[in-house]
């Protein structure tokens, strides 16, 4: 037995031997790197972001100075790429600027749900009992609603407006991911390493902290990011009814609303916002899809 | 200095280090209606059991017969619906004694080697580091405890300590299993079906270092597992028990040599022969063990035993000592009405 | 030689982007009408990967096969997908560990027995579920009309296990492959299925293989005993052989450290170390590492098989010279 006087650092140095993998995180993120869809969708959402984070610096037209005269330029006009819209405001920019918002209320009610449901769903599947039918049968109420069609409900009766547009997709996004959540922590309690914490007298909230959800965090970020399309898709639709975004902010949803009437004058102009919510949706899902493919395999 | 001593005896030798009474434990069966069917299954009904300080009890069943509940109602994972733990004196849980919190730095357990039974996601210092560290043991001292703990268990420090459960084998990861179970110094350790898992070669490394362990840290066992074999090779005494019962209970040359039960005797004699010369002829007992959700009444075991009669079916036969075991038979009571018992 | 099942020089490779695995390096056996052949072996000894290679059960794209199976005369390595499908199920049946997920859950036990039935031999409906439920009886499930109509999950291990075999033996096949079909089954019921397997092989004169990790079940069963480490055959012997005087020492260390009774007291012979990974070959005897008699020549060249006498093979150079008195 070696006295407790051997030097710590040493007693801890890297095996000598070879071993294929390492930690889960690192393993998981070489699989990604390695998976060209996962890779091509990065760098398509990337240069999406990307532009519109840094919208007022690339010298783009103003979103949104208006023209009587240039209105529904077609593609490919001299000044304006992609032509002008319906109030002759220059589409490139719009769409770059458009960014920004669709992203925002994809991403941002997604991100508030995880974190209100993940944390409702993580305690009604590690406590049980009573406390679990209390959280999963409210949460039944609202999951009894089509996303849809209770996103609609309460924007209609909260009023348009982006914040009222946030809260409400929040609240549409909170049952899902609190269901996931609870699902993955019912089962990750019952393994016998969690038992084994709890015989060693460790508190509930240590036990959570340390063994639960490093082993939850994954698949619920995997549902999250798939639902991150479906936010762009219905922040768009709340905008297109006229009840998300107010015009004049530029808003793919809101921008695919307002060109419905160039559907016969320039359908391809028409059609721009829909191809941006299309691509950026789908990069999302897809990602989501290889994440849970480089998070599945057992190491 | 370590802040984790082990704690000290009470009373000697001759007080039992676990006293359990009437343990009973029923888990209601979902379904049906608002989720309750109804039915329940009855896991341990009214089991007392008693381990003596330094010695090995081994525990044996088939399945449904309640002795992983047992194992998990000793070290309160499961609450018992009624019963009580008594530990070298001191009542669990009640007003004048210890909290289950300091039963859990006492008693350990040591689960089946599976998947689920070391976190994947930590690395093998973590997971051993964890209970030190959640009673309060600062970080340095813990990393002393970790390497203390691997070399106990013939794992190498330098090579294990950073290494992740699935990078180990099933004979290395039940080693990690033990240690953990050491990290608190108990002075219990509950084995549930510890080695079932592992191959043979590799169960024999690990069974001699249990036995290592035993002496030099002043352990006590409950070795709980399905292997009749293994339980002989380990155990002072031993517990036969069958849908939440026990059926039999002795010392182990008293339960091997002279089994009385004539469910333990069918167990024996269910091993498979070593001898290609002497096969088994017929198997002891037909038919599989039944469900705990509704014994049978009276004694649980009727169903399948070639002796039922009567008086089976109408009372449960009480554990009576026999001399060198007790056993749970009509046959063997005195004036129980069973044909075969001895009259009074 | 046999007229049932010839396995020659058999190699399995499982290839990934990340690594080779050698599972099995050189396996030839036989086994005859009639016989049971026990395969011994712990985890990662190839015993379960060279029986799903009878029935090519692993999937295509990722294993390599050399070597050659011969059923009846018939090679099963280069058959095509039509033989293939009449062989598995008729010919060679095979059972399994788990038998919950073995039958189809939607089903009942009846419906999928019979099917089995008239989809190999044509017979009626009606003869089907006749056979059905002659087969259950057979395998001695009690009230055999009714269990027909049972779904699986509403039977025992033991039964579901029994009804596995029923389903085996349907198309009353030549050869029975048996993967470790006890080891998740109680005690008094992995003794029924044993003495089972034993008085339907007597009965149907099928040749049995059966993997197991456990001794007293391959002695029970078996008629011959073969070892196998690291994918290969280390001994094979008759059964009495195998267990009286067991010569390699991989077998000696396994049967002297498999607890059994009157060891008590005595501290157990273990082998020491671990099985080695199957991604290297070795270029020595794969036991090297962890055998106690090891010389020099044991690093050097892989043993070949050699004939001790009497029906009994050992992989072993202290053994292929003379065979007399290999103290331990």
């Amino acid at each position: 037995m070696q006295s407790p006087t051997v030097d710590i650092a040493a007693a801890l140095v890297r095996p000598t031997v070879a071993s294929a993998s390492r930690g889960y995180w690192p393993s998981v993120g070489r699989r990604l790197r390695r998976d060209p869809v996962t890779l091509i969708c990065a760098g398509i959402l990337l240069l999406i972001v990307l532009s519109s984070i840094t919208a007022p610096l690339l010298g783009l037209a103003d979103p949104y100075k208006t023209s009587m005269i240039r209105r529904l330029y077609p593609l490919g006009s001299p000044n304006h790429l992609l032509g002008t819209d319906e109030l002759g405001r220059d589409m490139f920019a719009r769409l770059i600027y458009g960014g920004r918002l669709s992203l925002f209320m994809g991403v941002m009610p997604v991100l508030c749900a995880l974190l209100i449901g993940g944390a409702l769903g993580i305690t009604a599947g590690f406590v049980g009992g009573k406390v679990n039918m209390a959280i999963m049968r409210v949460m039944d109420v609202f999951y009894a609603f089509p996303s849809v069609l209770l996103a609609i409900s309460l924007s209609g009766a909260m009023g348009a407006g982006t914040e009222n547009t946030l809260l409400s997709l929040t609240l549409v996004f909170i049952p899902p991911i609190c269901r996931v959540s609870e699902s993955v922590t019912t089962q990750v309690r019952g393994f016998d390493f969690v038992d084994a914490a709890r015989a060693s007298g460790a508190s509930a909230l240590t036990i959570v902290r340390v063994h639960v959800l490093g082993n939850v965090l994954g698949p619920i970020l995997v549902y999250a990011t798939s639902l991150i399309s479906v936010a762009i898709i219905l922040a768009a639709g709340l905008s297109f009814l006229g009840l998300g975004v107010k015009p004049p902010e530029p808003e793919w949803g809101l921008m695919l609303n307002t060109l419905r009437q160039a559907i016969y004058v320039n359908p391809v102009l028409a059609a721009l916002p829909g191809v941006m919510i299309f691509i950026t949706s789908i990069c999302f899902n897809l990602m989501s899809d290889g994440l849970r493919a480089a998070m599945d395999v057992k190491a | 200095m370590d802040a984790l001593l082990p704690p000290e005896d009470r009373g000697g030798p001759a007080q039992p280090l676990l006293l359990a009474t009437g343990l009973r434990k029923h888990f209601p069966v979902p379904g049906g209606l608002l989720g309750r069917s109804g039915k329940v299954v009855r896991a341990v009904d009214d089991l007392s059991l008693s381990v003596a300080k330094g010695e090995t009890l081994g525990v044996v069943g088939e399945s449904g017969c309640g002795k992983s509940t047992v194992a998990r109602l000793l070290i309160r994972l499961i609450t018992p619906d009624s019963g009580t733990i008594v530990l070298d004196g001191d009542p669990v849980d009640e007003p004048h004694g210890i909290t289950v919190n300091e039963l859990r730095r006492q008693v350990q357990m040591v689960f089946q080697d599976s998947y689920a039974s070391l976190n994947p996601r930590l690395t093998i210092a973590e997971t051993l580091a964890f209970a030190p560290k959640a009673h309060g043991l600062p970080a340095a001292e813990a990393r002393v405890r970790v390497r203390d703990l691997l070399d106990k268990v013939g794992l190498d420090p330098a090579n294990y300590a950073e290494r992740y459960p699935h990078e180990l084998s099933g004979g290395q990861r039940q080693r990690v299993n033990i240690a953990r179970a050491l990290a608190l110094r108990p002075r219990l350790i509950i084995l549930d079906e510890a080695v079932s898992a592992l191959d043979k070669s590799v169960e024999a490394q690990v069974l001699n270092m249990l036995v290592d362990l035993k002496t030099e840290l002043n352990l006590t066992y409950i070795f709980i597992s399905h292997d009749l074999n293994v339980v002989q090779y380990l155990s002072d005494r031993v517990l036969v028990m069958y849908l939440g019962k026990i059926v039999e209970l002795g010392s182990v040359d008293a339960i091997y040599g002279n089994p009385q039960h004539p469910y333990t005797r069918a167990l024996l004699s269910a091993r498979p022969s070593m001898d290609p010369r002497r096969r088994t002829k017929e198997a002891p007992i037909q038919g599989d063990p039944p469900n705990p959700i509704d014994p049978p009444s009276g004694c649980r075991f009727r169903t399948r035993c070639p002796f039922a009669e009567d008086v089976c079916a109408r009372t449960e036969p009480p554990l009576a000592d026999t001399g060198a075991q007790a056993v749970a038979c009509h046959m063997r009571v005195a004036g129980s009405g069973h044909s075969k018992a001895a009259t009074p | 030689m046999s007229d049932l099942l010839q396995v020659r020089d058999l190699h399995v490779k499982f290839v990934t982007p990340d690594r080779t695995v050698n599972a099995v390096n050189g396996v030839s056996f036989d086994v005859s009408r009639g016989e049971t052949l026990g395969i011994l072996g712990e985890s990662g000894s190839g015993k379960s990967v060279t029986l799903r290679s009878i029935l090519r059960l692993h999937p295509e794209h990722r294993t390599r096969w050399s070597g050659s199976i011969k059923l009846e005369g018939d090679e099963i390595l280069t058959m095509g997908r039509g033989a293939l499908s009449d062989l598995r199920g008729q010919r060679v049946a095979m059972i399994f560990q788990e038998p919950a997920t073995a039958f189809d859950p939607v089903f009942t036990i009846g419906q999928q027995i019979a099917e089995t039935v008239r989809r190999h031999t044509g017979k009626s409906e009606a003869d089907s579920w006749k056979r059905a439920r002659d087969l259950l009886e057979m395998v001695r499930i009690p009230s055999p009309a009714q269990r027909l109509k049972a779904y699986p999950h509403e039977m025992s291990g033991g039964m579901r296990q029994r009804a596995m075999i029923a389903l085996a033996l349907s198309c009353n096949p030549a050869l029975l492959l048996a993967d470790e079909p006890t080891t998740a089954l109680d005690a008094t019921v992995q003794i029924q299925v044993l003495l089972l397997i034993r008085e339907l092989q007597r009965e149907f004169n099928v040749g049995v293989i059966f993997v197991t990790h456990d001794i007293g079940v391959a002695v029970e069963v078996s008629d011959r005993i073969g070892v196998m480490y690291a994918g290969k055959i280390v001994e094979l012997a008759p059964v009495e052989q195998m267990v009286d005087a067991p010569r390699h020492p991989y077998s000696r260390g396994l049967l002297a450290s498999t607890v059994h009774d009157g060891m008590r007291g005595q501290r157990l012979e273990a082998i020491p170390g671990a099985p080695p990974d199957l991604a290297e070959v070795p270029t020595g005897c794969s036991f090297a590492p962890r055998c106690k008699f090891v010389q020099a020549e044991c690093v050097a060249r892989p043993p070949a098989l050699g004939d001790v006498g009497g029906g009994h093979l050992v992989r072993c150079i202290r053994t292929s010279a003379a065979e007399t008195n290999v103290a331990a």
